[in-house]
């Protein structure tokens, strides 16, 4: 491959990819480009070996047996949650709850913090970039509970728009901001110490959304002083099913449990039960044990290649793509926000998103196309799908060139 | 020509091109039957409407909406290829159709709707991709719904 030289002495990007089995695969018959990693990203022999040592070797369930397998299985799983609280900086491994994926923290947050804590005639206040996870959650609390659901607008060039936060927050109603940190569609990130710092003012509780940003930036949740911060393991090159919710212990241990079962309590009685402490409150039941051992691995992973240096890799791409694409004719990049990241979604003139996903798809290209879970984004912007290009640590700036090359070539199909 | 160009060509082939960019019977029709049909999952819409003639023969058929290539182009050929049929020969095409862009042929078909299927062929590529044979499917359970008198279809 003729790339360009690493853009730090650190950052080896074919070193990387030879750690991801499946980029050696071939679709129809060419090597695979993958642009999906915004949707979820693949993964590194580091978390592969993880959970097949864990299931050949070393596996019981947790928390409650006496035996050897199920202490050791338990610092195993167990070791998730240090290597989450290190990855966000929370101020204790207590603040930190392992849930399925980053929509069943935002329910959690909506059902526990949003029916237990919060009052009726008080606001949500979400954006209009927000992913279907950080919507329908905050609308069923409505529906439920009585609470008010405001949305901040996002300007025109897709950036959250700081004024509108201001206003929906002037009233003192808002009692919890929920917001992307970095939107999956646009790419661009949110201010997250200015909506924290103007939220407290006002005396709301902010929830980030870390889906996106938490893969391609470091976070830390107590510079931010977020009280809950989201992310799913799978984006973070972890497995599917296991995911992190951060929440200030204060706040947790306020909140009532979220689903009831074994694992979250103290004592059970057939009059009442326990509540176990924080976080195994909300906890309930047998935990993704396996994914909980490979999202270490995978945090662990991204760790030791550090995130300057996968920042920088993802920011010369970004920039690369987005000179490619724009000098394609036809093709209209949506948003152009400052501070962005390696997500670019896209259209081309007289050519529908999907019929472009599948062109580029006869060309060995992974995008995806549609409204991208957030259709209130598309109607802001006029459209009804968009076709995105994602980056992740192993991109190469050939792949976007293929990427570009082949676009060209779709764009004559629709002339 | 590339090669690479003539691969994408064999989905994408110029009828569907043709009928993508230039839509046939792209109208509506008084005193029609009529019904919407709506892909949720990529939020295309076609609307349909058939007026029946003598013998209650389709002597008209026409639609609107938008979406992609495939599903502009699947109910452009389908408002083509209706004309003249009964209520019954329309819904044999159209299980014959599904049968298409499903499996991407219809042997058992070929007999009663030769020279339809034979016109409808250029969809049969949707077959290897699962995802996109409800672009191709739309209109036509749009064109069932209306013929049965229900208002709306859905794909899914």
């Amino acid at each position: 491959m003729n790339d360009a030289p690493p853009v730090t002495a650190a950052f080896d990007v074919q070193a990387i990819r030879a750690q991801f089995p499946i980029l050696t695969e071939t679709v129809r018959g060419r090597p695979l480009v993958f642009l999906d990693s915004a949707a979820s990203a693949q993964k590194p022999r580091a978390v592969i070996e993880a959970m097949v040592h864990a299931m050949e070797r070393q596996y019981a369930n947790v928390h409650r047996g006496l035996h050897w397998m199920s202490e050791r299985t338990t610092e195993a799983y167990e070791a998730c949650r240090d290597a989450a609280a290190r990855f966000l900086n929370a101020g204790s491994r207590d603040e930190i709850v392992l849930t399925r994926n980053s929509t069943e923290g935002i329910n959690l947050v909506a059902h526990s913090y949003g029916r237990g804590v919060m009052r009726a005639g008080q606001a949500v206040l979400i954006s209009e970039m927000e992913h279907h996870s950080n919507i329908v959650p905050w609308q069923m609390l409505r529906d439920a509970h009585g609470v008010e659901l405001r949305v901040a607008r996002v300007t025109e060039a897709g950036e959250l728009d700081m004024d509108s936060v201001a206003a929906h927050l002037a009233d003192g109603k808002v009692g919890l901001v929920a917001i992307t940190h970095m939107s999956n569609v646009l790419g661009s990130y949110t201010p997250a110490e200015r909506i924290v710092r103007l939220a407290h003012e006002a005396g709301a509780r902010v929830l980030l959304d870390g889906s996106q940003a938490a893969v391609h930036r470091k976070v830390d949740v107590q510079a931010l002083d977020a009280d809950f911060y989201v992310f799913t393991g799978h984006k973070l090159y972890g497995p599917t099913g296991i995911g992190v919710l951060y929440g200030k212990a204060e706040l947790l241990d306020r909140m009532p449990p979220f689903l009831g079962g074994g694992d979250m309590i103290s004592t059970v009685s057939f009059e009442r039960s326990e509540w176990a402490r924080v976080p195994h409150k909300f906890e309930a039941g047998t935990p993704p044990i396996l994914e909980g051992i490979g999202l270490k691995a995978a945090i662990e992973w991204v760790e030791r290649i550090g995130f300057p240096a996968m920042e920088a890799h993802e920011r010369a791409l970004t920039d690369h793509a987005l000179a490619r694409l724009s000098a394609i004719e036809g093709v209209t990049v949506i948003g152009r926000a400052q501070d962005r990241g390696g997500v670019i979604s896209f259209t081309l003139d007289r050519a529908h998103a999907h019929d472009v996903a599948t062109l580029l798809d006869r060309q060995g290209i992974a995008v995806r196309a549609g409204h991208h879970c957030a259709e209130p984004l598309m109607r802001r912007f006029g459209l009804d799908s968009t076709a995105r290009a994602s980056f992740a640590a192993y991109t190469t700036r050939t792949e976007i060139d293929a990427l570009a090359e082949a676009l060209t070539r779709v764009r004559t199909f629709f002339a | 020509m590339s090669e690479a160009f003539e691969e994408l060509r064999d989905l994408y082939q110029e009828v569907i091109l043709d009928h993508g960019r230039h839509p046939r019977n792209f109208r509506r029709l008084d005193g029609a039957l009529h019904a919407k049909g709506e892909n949720p999952m990529c939020g295309d819409k076609v609307e349909v409407w058939l007026k029946l003639g003598a013998g209650e023969r389709i002597e008209d058929a026409a639609f609107q909406g938008r979406g992609c290539a495939i599903s502009i182009a699947s109910a452009s050929l389908m408002t083509e290829v209706l004309r003249g049929k009964t209520r019954d020969q329309a819904r044999s095409l159209a299980d014959a159709f599904r049968t298409l862009a499903r499996t991407g042929a219809c042997p058992v078909c070929d007999a009663v709707h030769e020279e339809d299927i034979e016109r409808l062929q250029p969809l049969a590529g949707v077959a290897e991709y699962p995802s996109r044979v409800k672009c191709a499917t739309l209109a036509w359970h749009a064109m069932e719904a209306a013929l049965k008198g229900e208002g709306s279809a859905t794909t899914e």
